[in-house]
Formats: structure tokens, sequence, C-alpha cells
């Protein structure tokens, strides 16, 4: 899901820098005010682990590749505007040092990986696990469910983006300038994959650790909701 | 051991894994993510490449490419394997590094709450 440079026009990618530039200064005035010293760790832990499970890219035998992100699980443990801070680091990093992203795509990246499903995952994740004590079941079924949502979400904003690209920048013969791809063409690639094979991976591990923490140390996963409260 | 610990062992297992997500993609014939080719990519497939992705796609040109050393791309698997993790290891001090001072610099007023 990492946009490479040259697949998308500069209309969208002046749109989603515009779009991450606030959400960013939001994120970090927020964070400031909530933020705990003693969060400061697992914040870093959580930016690394989405840094590393980004790099197991999973095949598709014959087809193409994809991976998880991990945002869900930093948007459980850590609040979204948190999160955010934290994958855009991850993902920042991997585009300047990894060529993994495009330079001109980091605004669309982290929208949709940093933002779209940090924001999708956290909400999904609260309304689910809504009512429920810190190391209930339901919790683990609401990681899994917002794990495997969220990141389909994040996939279907990414393939929309792909697919807008025909439709904004053409030369006069009629030739794509960036991704020649269709809406229809990349909504039905994209999504299907992360629906029948990349989803499920960020739901298993989303739901895995939630429920290691609930045995090992749950104050971890209740940090974040005092925050709240 | 404290719990936080062994999550930082977690992610030095993952790192050291990490060569998994090279070498199954390899194994099981699986090629680039959806919209993640090169730009060579669209010659074979549409018959030209778009000029725009053609010009951008050059455009930057990482220290450490595919998560390898440069001129290190016909290693093999093995080569590549350790290269990876190497990647994994400096990526993740750097993320680590940048988002701890973040961290640090952010939090603080959150302590007085609760």
């Amino acid at each position: 899901m990492h946009i490479p440079d040259g697949y998308l026009g500069p209309a969208t990618c002046g749109v989603t820098y515009a779009v991450m530039f606030p959400v960013w200064l939001i994120a970090s005035k927020i964070v400031k005010k909530t933020l705990k010293t003693k969060q400061v760790p697992l914040l870093a832990i959580s930016a690394a682990f989405s840094f590393v499970i980004m790099m197991f890219n999973i095949p598709i035998p014959g087809g193409t590749t994809g991976h998880a992100v991990g945002a869900v699980l930093a948007a459980i443990l850590l609040g979204p505007w948190a999160a955010c801070i934290a994958v855009s680091v991850a993902l920042i990093i991997q585009a300047l040092l990894f060529g993994d992203g495009g330079i001109t795509a980091i605004g669309a990246n982290c929208f949709n990986m940093a933002f779209v499903e940090v924001f999708a995952g956290y909400y999904i994740y609260r309304a689910i696990s809504a009512g429920s004590t810190i190391v209930s079941s339901r919790r683990i079924v609401a990681a899994f469910i917002a794990g495997y949502l969220a990141l389909n979400i994040a996939a279907l904003s990414a393939s929309i983006m792909f697919g807008l690209q025909p439709v904004l920048h053409k030369t006069a013969s009629g030739q794509a300038l960036y991704c020649p791809y269709g809406l229809k063409t990349a909504v039905i690639a994209m999504l299907s994959e992360h629906l029948l094979v990349f989803g499920w991976v960020e739901a298993i591990i989303t739901a895995l650790v939630v429920k290691y923490l609930q045995k090992q140390d749950p104050v971890l996963l209740k940090m974040q909701e005092e925050v709240k409260a | 051991m404290k719990v936080i610990s062994k999550l930082w062992i977690g992610i030095g297992i993952l790192i050291l894994l990490s060569p998994l997500g090279l070498i199954l993609p390899e194994r099981l014939k699986a090629g680039d993510a959806w919209g993640e080719w090169g730009a060579d990519y669209f010659k074979e497939l549409t018959g030209y490449i778009p000029a725009g992705l053609e010009k951008l796609s050059a455009l930057w040109s990482a220290p450490m490419p595919d998560y390898t050393f440069k001129g290190w791309e016909e290693k093999g698997l093995s080569g590549l394997s350790f290269a990876y993790i190497i990647s994994a290891i400096a990526g993740i001090i750097v993320v680590v590094a940048i988002v701890w001072l973040i961290g640090r610099i952010l939090a603080g007023k959150g302590d007085s709450q609760h």
C-alpha cells in the first residue's frame, strides 16, 4: 500500500499533504496534552512494530504481495492521535531511507495508513469493546474486527487515489500521465487482495497482541482510556 | 521481566524473522504489491510508460533502496536476507530515536491528568 513516486499526480499529492500537515499539527497538540512520560516507550515500540511488520511481505502465490500495517494496534494502545504520529514516522523513514513509498506520496501514504486506518480502527475497536472490562474476550474480538476492517478501509482509500489518476491527468492523445488504471480496476484489485488475505493478517496480529497484553499487563491497554476519561 | 522489555524482545525476534517477507514471496513467485511496480512494468502491459510516472519514479534515490545495499540487488537470497535484517535494524533505530524524541518533547502535561 506504499504508493511510489509517479503514480499520483500533483493534485492528489498536494491535497493529501495539505490534509496531513494540519492533522500532524493537531496530533502534536492533543498528544502534548494527553501523553504521559511513561507512555513514551510504548509509543516507540508501536512505531517499531509498525515499521517491521510492514517488512513482512505476504505472497499471494503467483500474484502480488501485501502486508499488515500495525496501525490499529498502535491506535488501541495509544489512542488515534499518538498512533498517527507513530505510524507516520515509520512511513516517512521507509520512504526516505528505503524508497518504500514515494517522497511525493508521503502525504497520501500517511493519509491512508496513519490517518484513515488509525482512526477507522480506533473507533471500530471502541464501538465493539464499549462497556466491556479490560480483560474481556470481547476486546480480542474487537481488535480482530477493527484490524480487518481498518486495513481494508485504508486499501480502499489508496485504490481510490490510484483510480482517480487517469480521470485527473491525461495527455492530449489520451494516454495516462500517472497511474493508468481506472477506479474500477484499482478498487477491485486492491480490495479483493486485502479482503481475502492481508486484512486477516492485520486482524490476527492486532488480536494476538491485545490478548497477550490482557494476560501480561492489562494496565497497558487501559492507559489510553484513562487519558480520555 | 517487565512487559515492555518483553515487547522489545518481540521486536528483536520480528527483525530476525523479517527475511521471511523476502523469501516467501520469492518461493511462491509473488511479485510486487499492486501499484508498486517499477516504471518498466507498464511498457509490457499497456504499451507505454505514462510520461509523468516515468519522470517522477526516479525522483528520489534512497540510501538503502528496497531494504538492501546499493549494488546488492543480484546478491542472492542469503545476501539479500542479511541486508534486509540490517535495514530493519537501521530503520528501527532511526524510527525509535525520532519517536522517542517527539514523545519526550510532547509528554509531560499528560502526567498530571488522572
